[in-house]
């Protein structure tokens, strides 16, 4: 009886020890990651801790797999309800202004003094080829020369061109609208880029006379 | 009498004037990448990393701060003192502080404990100033030290997984204005932002890639590289706050890249553009 | 004084492959700091490298050089155990002379 008892209260003992040895739940493990993340960063200049705080989108497509369907939908539905639609129905502005926004990736940062959007660029060409003319572009995102004229647009205020023109705006301004985990950042949802600027890159894109449409 | 210095300068300018016109006949992507990658072939003979590791090193044998006593008692993982093989092995668990640490998380220990300096003071020091630009060096030697070795991270104590699963999490932590996680750039094969190929973290990169590749010697900016400042960097290009030095996170982040790159060369350290 | 240069001499065949590194912030004098005040010019001037005490090399450099700058040059007729010298002068009158051993 006396073994027994001895014998359980080694198996006992053995449970508990591994128990501490196994590794904790990946609920646990979540948590602690996201209290390290709030600890281990600290403001500096326009780059404050709030920055950590994830809203959906963010949440969602922060883990090695993909969202569910349901979080998926939820995501592009509640992006695509976000979009501000351009004032005046004007959906293009001046591919000159344009071009210098995708060449430049000033902004945002903990060592720009403002994070007023006039000062910021897109930084396009980090992730995109755009005016092929441009050798030095990155291939994160798919290649956008001729977006134009491969789309059919031939003047952006016909209705036909409507479709293309408006799901432009809305890529530009939220790119969660259309895929929920996209890598692109939300331009105008997250105020990196005002209304003005987002019209240049769209002229950039869609503008017949943009050199990208040659 | 010519100089062997004017046959040196002629022969700089000619290569120079060679990659100009490579460069600029056909303005295609390849041969614009091979300029770069020539230019980069160029730069391995003569990384003024040496002159880091020389500093490191002695600083690594000096008697210094309060307590007038050397680093040569600081135990990397290996026991006191052992330096060679150290690196390809961290960030770790110590039993001593009962944490994981990464190389410099593990000087600041040993420079303190040791030698009497005050951690909290130097993680604070900006990158490249005071007893922060000490800590730069030594991290470059004691890298070097282990050059040539293979990456093979211990984890065998619980909180060393515990690191590596931590470290995926942030790896794959989205935030700040962009959205941006680590796993934005360095997650898809075959990547590049504008002309700089992106390494994949998610696994083992290759030799000299990656977490491989680090500490380096920036030549666009005249700078050694520590992990640490690599790590600092590109948080602040994904717009994120600033990660603290030797934090949490940071260390966590090497223990994900570090386990990744179980296998790979190390070459640290390095020359970069 | 400034960080010492790191200097290798190898023997190749009937000459030596001398290599330096030098420690130097090569300011051109064209930088302004985020004040924008214009950084002082302050870079190496005068090399001269010596093959057992005799004047085997001398150049004079500008701001066109680089931080950390890398020279390397051959020295015919260097032996294992010859002595190789090098000094710099730079435009504040600081100076820095490093020998190696040709091996």
């Amino acid at each position: 009886m006396n073994k027994t008892l001895a014998t359980l209260a080694l198996l006992g003992a053995a449970a508990i020890v591994a128990g501490c040895a196994t590794a904790p739940a990946p609920a646990v493990l979540d948590q602690q990651a996201l209290a390290m993340m709030k600890a281990s960063f600290r403001d500096q200049g326009i780059a404050t801790v709030e920055r950590l705080n994830q809203d959906l989108a963010q949440q969602a497509c922060s883990a090695e797999k993909a969202p569910s369907e349901a979080v998926t939908k939820q995501v592009e539905a509640e992006s695509l309800a976000s979009i501000k639609w351009p004032s005046g129905g004007q959906y293009l502005g001046d591919w000159r202004a344009g071009e210098r926004l995708a060449q430049s990736g000033v902004g945002m940062a903990w060592n720009n003094p403002s994070a007023e959007p006039a000062g910021n660029g897109g930084q396009c060409y980090n992730c995109h080829e755009i005016n092929r003319a441009e050798v030095s572009f990155g291939t994160i995102g798919p290649s956008l020369w001729n977006y134009g004229k491969l789309r059919g647009v031939k003047n952006v205020t016909d209705p036909a061109a409507a479709a293309v023109v408006q799901y432009t705006w809305g890529k530009l301004w939220n790119s969660k609208a259309y895929s929920a985990c996209s890598n692109m950042p939300r331009f105008g949802h997250m105020k990196l880029l005002n209304e003005q600027q987002i019209r240049d890159l769209m002229a950039l894109l869609l503008d017949p006379a943009s050199p990208v449409n040659r | 009498m010519s100089h062997p210095s004017d046959a040196t300068a002629l022969k700089t300018i000619l290569i120079a004037s060679a990659m100009l016109a490579s460069l600029a006949a056909g303005a295609q992507t390849k041969s614009t990448a091979d300029g770069i990658a020539e230019y980069r072939k160029m730069l391995e003979d003569g990384n003024p990393a040496e002159l880091f590791e020389a500093k490191g090193e002695a600083l690594w044998k000096q008697r210094r701060g309060p307590k007038n006593a050397s680093l040569e008692q600081c135990d990397l993982g290996k026991g006191p003192g052992v330096v060679k093989g150290a690196w390809v092995e961290m960030p770790r668990h110590f039993a001593d502080t009962g944490r994981v640490q990464d190389l410099e998380s593990r000087l600041l220990t040993c420079m303190e404990t040791l030698q009497g300096f005050n951690a909290a003071e130097i993680a604070k020091t900006p990158f490249g100033r005071g007893e922060q630009s000490n800590v730069t060096a030594l991290a470059t030697w004691i890298a070097g030290s282990s050059r040539g070795m293979k990456f093979n991270l211990p984890q065998g104590h619980a909180e060393e997984r515990r690191s590596y699963e931590l470290g995926k999490r942030a790896f794959f932590f989205r935030g700040g204005p962009m959205d941006f996680s680590c796993a934005t750039c360095h997650s898809e094969e075959g990547k590049r932002i504008r002309l700089q190929d992106l390494p994949v973290l998610t696994k083992n990169p290759g030799d000299g890639l990656g977490f491989a590749a680090w500490p380096a010697y920036r030549v666009s900016n005249g700078e050694m590289w520590s992990m640490q400042l690599r790590l600092n960097d590109c948080f602040r290009q994904q717009r994120f706050p600033f990660p603290g030095f030797a934090s949490e996170a940071t260390i966590a982040l090497g223990s994900y890249m570090g386990v990744n790159a179980k296998g790979a060369v190390s070459i640290a350290p390095a020359i970069k553009r | 004084m400034a960080d010492p240069m790191r200097i290798r001499a190898q023997v190749a065949g009937d000459k030596a492959t001398v290599r330096v590194l030098m420690s130097h912030e090569m300011e051109t004098g064209q930088r302004k700091d985020s004040a924008g005040k214009t950084i002082p010019a302050w870079f190496i001037q005068d090399v001269t490298a010596q093959h057992n005490g005799k004047t085997v090399m001398t150049a004079q450099w500008g701001p066109a050089v680089s931080k950390n700058p890398f020279l390397q040059f051959n020295v015919k007729g260097a032996k294992v155990g010859d002595k190789i010298t090098i000094s710099w002068v730079d435009n504040k009158g600081e100076k820095r002379s490093d020998e190696a051993v040709v091996s």
